[in-house]
């Protein structure tokens, strides 16, 4: 006999009690922090949070939809660079430089899907390295609106959240909305179908799914969330230059993702905080700090391919049985 | 007879200089259960691919329940009806067999775009999935990954997949490939329970499973339909054992 699957008695907005209680742990202590930590600090903290948020972008495409994405930093940073220019050159309110900043990253993204989504595996990874090049010589050539190499700075902080401590617990708050917003993304009945394509692309068309279509939703979708980091990112840098949209920053979001799992979501969190402690920390010893971060990864990659979170996850199981 | 569901009209599907299906004219009654025998490299399966969408015809006409498919991407198919499981078993391996079903039941629904919505299976889906997986003989296994899933499971699966969303046509492509005599058996059984208001199409190289199942049998030979009869004219017809054992030597 099957049983129908029915919603369990106790939900909270699709979770279950003891989900919702470890969520609300998490938001609470990661809340306190500040408390704790030195003025620094409190900024690696905001960074990690703005970064996960890219990393798990990045993980809806990759972790679901079995589509790495080498464009993520540059659809990131299409949203910081147009929330600076917006602010500190055409004198928008940072409200609405925000939303600007992700609306142009989502609309960029959208012409990126059209042409990536037809393409898998590593021509995916090409193309959308590609793409993100491309913003990368627009941000360094069109010297009169994006300053060149010199970038640009502004004031884009507004005014209530100029300490850092009030401006980490408006990221957090926000990171907890977009955390919960992907959540119930790659739950929904949508995120199954990229779970479905990422299974058998085949099988899928014969059912009556137009994969293409599905994939370009999810791409933009994704790329809305790695938006919102970005200007996130531009509140908390006041400053852009074309380090934020090159390659190196896409590289950095997959690997953040890599380190915490991909395909778990959260790892992001985990991954993010992993690579940014292990940057500021070691490089406080050694100027070899790169060195330092790819034999960690080497590691990573050796003992727990699945990441940080996957390998967690998986022990934790192995217990329960 | 009723009236046609499926035609082919002189349909050729060349791969450069190789013409696998080479002007196959084709016709299916609604209900009927019609077999597609021939040796191996017949052309069976890329004609069955041309009729799903999968390898669009080089050239000639398909015609589907009134609308010219001929042009039409597999997607589009589906959504007139046409359902297929695949010979080399096609699932969703790294998810629940319930959630496979979930996919199969959802890719002619709206619901599949539900960006943010619950996953649960409402109160219309959740009955039709429990009665195709009840009718694959698979309801036990609902909550198994389909990777752990033994083979004939998996090829009882591709079945379930193809019925939860009662189709019209469903195109069966060697529903019994590497089963047990008894698995064989149970796949029969299946196919013998389906609604008789859907027109099935069958590909088999088993020539007795096939023609116990089926009322009307194209056997095809070097992408040409040779003989067009009913199972028991084909058992006895000389071309057909020609082709599958070779000429007789004459003494």
């Amino acid at each position: 006999m099957t049983m129908p699957r029915t919603p369990k008695p106790s939900r909270l907005a699709g979770m279950n009690g003891r989900a919702a209680l470890i969520a609300a742990t998490i938001g609470v202590a990661a809340a306190a922090l500040p408390l704790v930590l030195s003025n620094y600090q409190v900024g690696l903290a905001t960074e990690v949070l703005i970064f996960g948020i890219l990393a798990m972008s990045i993980d809806i495409l990759a972790g679901f939809a079995g589509r790495t994405s080498l464009g993520h930093g540059a659809i990131f940073g299409v949203s910081t660079y147009v929330v600076v220019y917006a602010t500190a050159h055409a004198g928008v309110p940072p409200a609405a430089a925000f939303a600007a900043g992700v609306l142009a990253a989502t609309l960029v993204a959208a012409i990126f899907g059209l042409l990536a989504v037809r393409t898998s595996g590593v021509y995916f990874l090409l193309l959308t390295l590609a793409l993100g090049m491309i913003v990368w010589g627009i941000c360094l050539r069109w010297t009169q609106v994006t300053g060149g190499e010199n970038g640009m700075r502004g004031d884009v902080r507004p005014a209530l959240l100029l300490t850092n401590t009030a401006f980490y617990w408006a990221v957090l708050a926000g990171a907890a909305v977009v955390t919960f917003a992907m959540w119930r993304f790659v739950r929904s009945p949508f995120g199954l179908t990229l779970r479905g394509i990422r299974d058998s692309e085949s099988r899928m068309r014969s059912l009556g799914y137009n994969v293409p279509l599905h994939l370009f939703i999810g791409f933009t979708v994704s790329a809305f969330f790695a938006g919102v980091a970005g200007a996130m990112y531009a509140m908390f840098n006041n400053f852009v230059s074309p380090s934020t949209v090159a390659l190196a920053q896409s590289v950095e979001g997959v690997l953040m993702m890599i380190a915490g799992g991909v395909g778990t979501l959260f790892g992001a969190f985990v991954g993010a905080a992993a690579i940014i402690a292990l940057e500021n920390v070691v490089s406080a010893y050694t100027e070899r700090w790169q060195m330092v971060l790819g034999i960690t990864f080497i590691l990573i990659m050796i003992f727990a391919p699945e990441g940080i979170i996957g390998k967690l996850r998986a022990i934790l199981t192995r217990k329960v049985r | 007879m009723s009236e046609p569901i499926l035609t082919l009209t002189d349909a050729v599907v060349a791969f450069d200089a190789l013409r696998a299906v080479d002007g196959v004219s084709l016709t299916v009654p609604r209900g009927q259960r019609r077999a597609i025998i021939g040796p191996n490299g017949a052309g069976k399966t890329t004609l069955f691919n041309a009729i799903a969408g999968m390898v669009p015809p080089s050239s000639g006409r398909i015609m589907f329940d009134g609308h010219d498919i001929t042009k039409l991407p597999p997607h589009r198919r589906a959504q007139l009806g046409i359902s297929r499981t695949f010979q080399i078993t096609n699932l969703f391996p790294t998810l629940s067999v319930q959630d496979n079903m979930v996919l199969a039941l959802r890719g002619l629904s709206p619901r599949k775009f539900s960006l943010f919505g619950r996953p649960d299976t409402d109160s219309v889906e959740a009955p039709r999935i429990a009665a195709a997986l009840g009718a694959a003989r698979i309801a036990k296994r609902a909550d198994v990954t389909v990777k752990e899933l033994s083979y004939g499971e998996q090829r009882q699966l591709e079945i379930a997949l193809s019925l939860v969303t009662t189709p019209t046509m469903l195109l069966l492509d060697e529903p019994a490939a590497g089963l047990s005599p008894s698995e064989r058996s149970m796949v029969a059984e299946i196919i013998r329970s389906l609604d008789r208001d859907i027109t099935v199409v069958l590909i088999e190289h088993d020539m007795d499973l096939a023609l116990g199942l089926v009322d009307f049998v194209t056997c095809m030979f070097e992408g040409r339909i040779l003989v067009e009869e009913a199972p028991e004219g084909i058992r006895r017809n000389h071309k057909v054992q020609e082709v599958y054992l070779g000429k007789p030597r004459h003494a």
